[in-house]
């Protein structure tokens, strides 16, 4: 093989990175072929909004206020659709199995799954927020910059703590029950945090003013991606 | 040695109820409803003895693949359910003669309940997972994110009140204690611990029976 | 290459795998064989560092495989019922995909060189989804040799190939062998595979009944002694 020998720490490094850059790419192509994943979630998205508009009625002013909640709810149900499924791809053909056999820091097949869903994620947001916009008229362009601080740091926090719950239930009995039931009492910080501050931003206050629930978010973040990639191994084990 | 401690427990509940609802005095304000505290602030410090142990036993078996761990996980985490359960009930039965509502979305009433949503969930994973070596690496996941969640969750709902309410006077806590209370309340806790103790004791002990048929 | 010393693995009371040892040197190919159930697959796993067994030992290249289970993987290569194929993907970008999981070297010279050599070059841009049986195993065959493996795990090889298939895998395995590589087949079927294995070893409820030098036995005299063996060993 190569003569890495040299700074043997600094190839593992290398080698960790190129795992989870190829458990990206693998799922980025997947995606692009078989297009199951993206154009589901943007018709939800649509159906999510006329959902919301029939469900509060007509008033103009009623929907405006709840606009971060329904925001961040419409967020979590294409989530829970989306990041469920992060794992079905590797049920067929024993993948999953193969994936065990893989030398090395499994971790890495874990963070390339969570950039892959954030990466989704992220793109179901972009529509919702343009939607949100277009169809309920909330001026979401001036508050865009720290809207999508916010959005961020909530993306991560579902599709960290997402991500490795999918793992989890993708072998379970009863996986489209169970998924939505372990995620979401975990996520009630995040869903708390984002709601309150997107509120608070659209509210036209400065970003100071949220400065602690983004401190929190990043906190939340931090522990749950490196709960995520410290345990990632014992869930690929089964 | 678990028969005693049984015992134990049993004395311990006679003398602390006797303690808080007979000797501790009756409490000015909200009168002799406010006596559930006896029974609920123990309930939630034995639930979150509960979940800490629940973090331990989920590490301990991830360290040591040893099922002892995770038998303690497990009962834990059901003894964590109840206690949670009992102190949300007795929690709801103080607020409504006090604040005349069933339910209120206080901070501490709402930590709890997400608390309780979170170790349900652990069980309901557990009861569907059949193959043992899974289900223990799976639940201790699930266990220590838990876990671990608890303060962000504490912070999150408490500031996310704030937001909505002053912070209302909840109760003894913001007024200095009366040392009968005080005395009342920290028997009652010793009690709830020596129950606790007792049942995780039984519990582990049948769960170790029942895998070895 | 393989020295296994009474493996066990139970599940709850029951045992599906019951004492097996066996050895196997490089250069070897040893034929398992074993009615549905018996437990061939589940061995295969345990040699694969899939499972763990309950009781044994087992050492792998000189590594002991349990305790080391990493060491061992980067010797063994399976190609089992599932062969760890992404339909949607193409030949190429499985290859590419699962040898840079395992760290080893994707240049495009060294992925033509497998794909020649199970001789899907011809299709190494095609989706896999279009592959029929054969070929997706051919495919898993280029991953191991890419991985540069060499013990090969091989659970039911021939099922679904047809009479050329089968043939194209034999003389995959004798190369394989002439190379150094050692290779343990399962299979419940007797039309391939003992051409080419150097020991025929029978697994019969969690046990191996027979563990003969192929050129020992004559064919009708293995099927008897399977047909007897297995009769008994039948729940």
């Amino acid at each position: 093989m190569s003569a890495c020998a040299k700074e043997p720490g600094r190839s593992a490094v290398v080698a960790y990175t190129k795992r989870a850059w190829i458990v990206l790419w693998k799922d980025f192509l997947i995606e692009r072929r078989a297009k199951e994943h993206a154009n589901a979630l943007l018709f939800f998205c649509l159906l999510l909004l006329f959902l919301f508009q029939f469900a509060l009625g007509p008033d103009r002013e009623r929907l405006a206020t709840a606009v971060p909640g329904l925001l961040w709810l419409g967020f979590i149900l294409a989530g829970l659709l989306g990041l469920g499924r992060s794992f079905l791809g590797e049920r067929d053909n024993d993948c999953w199995e193969g994936l065990r056999l893989t030398p090395g820091d499994k971790s890495a097949i874990y963070l390339g799954k969570l950039a892959g869903n954030c990466v989704l994620m992220t793109a179901v947001e972009i529509i919702l927020v343009v939607l949100f916009g277009v169809f309920y008229n909330i001026d979401l362009w001036t508050p865009a910059a720290p809207l999508a601080l916010v959005l961020a740091l909530g993306t991560i926090g579902l599709a960290a703590v997402g991500t490795l719950f999918a793992a989890m239930t993708t072998q379970v009995r009863a996986r489209e029950l169970l998924f939505p039931v372990l995620l979401l009492p975990v996520q009630v910080p995040v869903l708390l945090a984002t709601v309150s501050a997107t509120q608070a931003l659209l509210l036209g206050q400065p970003l100071a003013d949220v400065a602690h629930w983004l401190k929190l978010l990043a906190g939340a973040d931090l522990v749950y991606v490196t709960i995520g990639i410290l345990t990632f191994e014992f869930v690929l084990e089964g | 040695m678990t028969r005693a401690l049984g015992w134990l427990a049993v004395l311990g509940l006679v003398v602390g109820l006797g303690a808080g609802f007979g000797y501790a005095p009756r409490e000015a304000v909200q009168g002799n409803v406010q006596r559930i505290m006896y029974l609920h602030v123990p309930a939630v410090l034995t639930a979150y003895l509960a979940f800490g142990l629940v973090l331990a036993g989920s590490i301990g078996y991830l360290a040591t693949r040893r099922p002892s761990w995770d038998r303690l996980a497990a009962a834990a985490g059901e003894l964590g359910v109840l206690f949670t359960g009992l102190t949300i009930v007795s929690g709801s039965i103080w607020g409504k003669p006090t604040w005349g509502t069933w339910w209120t979305w206080d901070a501490r009433l709402t930590s709890t309940a997400v608390l309780f949503m979170v170790y349900v969930g652990y069980l309901l994973l557990r009861s569907l997972i059949e193959d043992p070596d899974a289900r223990a690496r799976y639940a201790a996941v699930v266990g220590i994110l838990g876990a671990v969640n608890i303060p962000i969750v504490h912070f999150s709902v408490k500031w996310w009140r704030a937001l909505h309410q002053p912070s209302t006077i909840l109760g003894p806590e913001r007024s200095p204690i009366d040392p009968a209370i005080g005395l009342a309340l920290f028997v009652n806790w010793v009690a709830f611990t020596l129950l606790f103790a007792y049942f995780l004791a039984r519990r582990m002990e049948i769960a170790r029976l029942e895998e070895q048929t | 290459m393989i020295a296994a010393r009474e493996l066990r693995k139970t599940y709850g009371s029951n045992r599906v795998i019951d004492g097996v040892s066996f050895e196997l040197g490089p250069g070897q190919c040893l034929a398992l064989l074993g009615p549905n159930g018996a437990g061939k697959t589940t061995l295969l796993r345990i040699l694969a560092t899939l499972l763990r067994p309950t009781t044994g030992s087992l050492s792998i290249g000189g590594a002991d495989a349990l305790r080391e289970p990493e060491r061992a993987r980067a010797l063994v290569g399976m190609v089992a019922h599932g062969s760890y194929v992404y339909e949607d993907l193409t030949a190429r970008e499985n290859l590419r995909f699962w040898e840079t999981m395992r760290g080893g070297d994707t240049a495009p010279g060294r992925l033509a060189a497998a794909l020649a050599q199970v001789e899907l070059d011809g299709v190494a841009d095609e989706r896999v989804r279009t592959f029929s049986a054969g070929m997706k195993r051919r495919l898993g065959l280029a991953r191991v040799l890419l991985g540069q493996a060499r013990l090969l795990l091989l659970d039911e090889p021939f099922t679904g190939l047809d009479r050329r298939g089968r043939k194209w895998v034999n003389e995959f395995l004798l190369g394989f062998k002439a190379a150094g590589g050692a290779a343990v087949l399962a299979t419940h079927s007797f039309g391939g595979g003992l051409g080419v294995a150097d020991r025929v070893a029978i697994l019969g409820s969690g046990r191996l009944l027979m563990d003969r030098p192929a050129s020992d036995l004559a064919p009708e005299e293995l099927h008897r002694l399977y047909e007897s063996l297995t009769e008994g060993a039948e729940q």
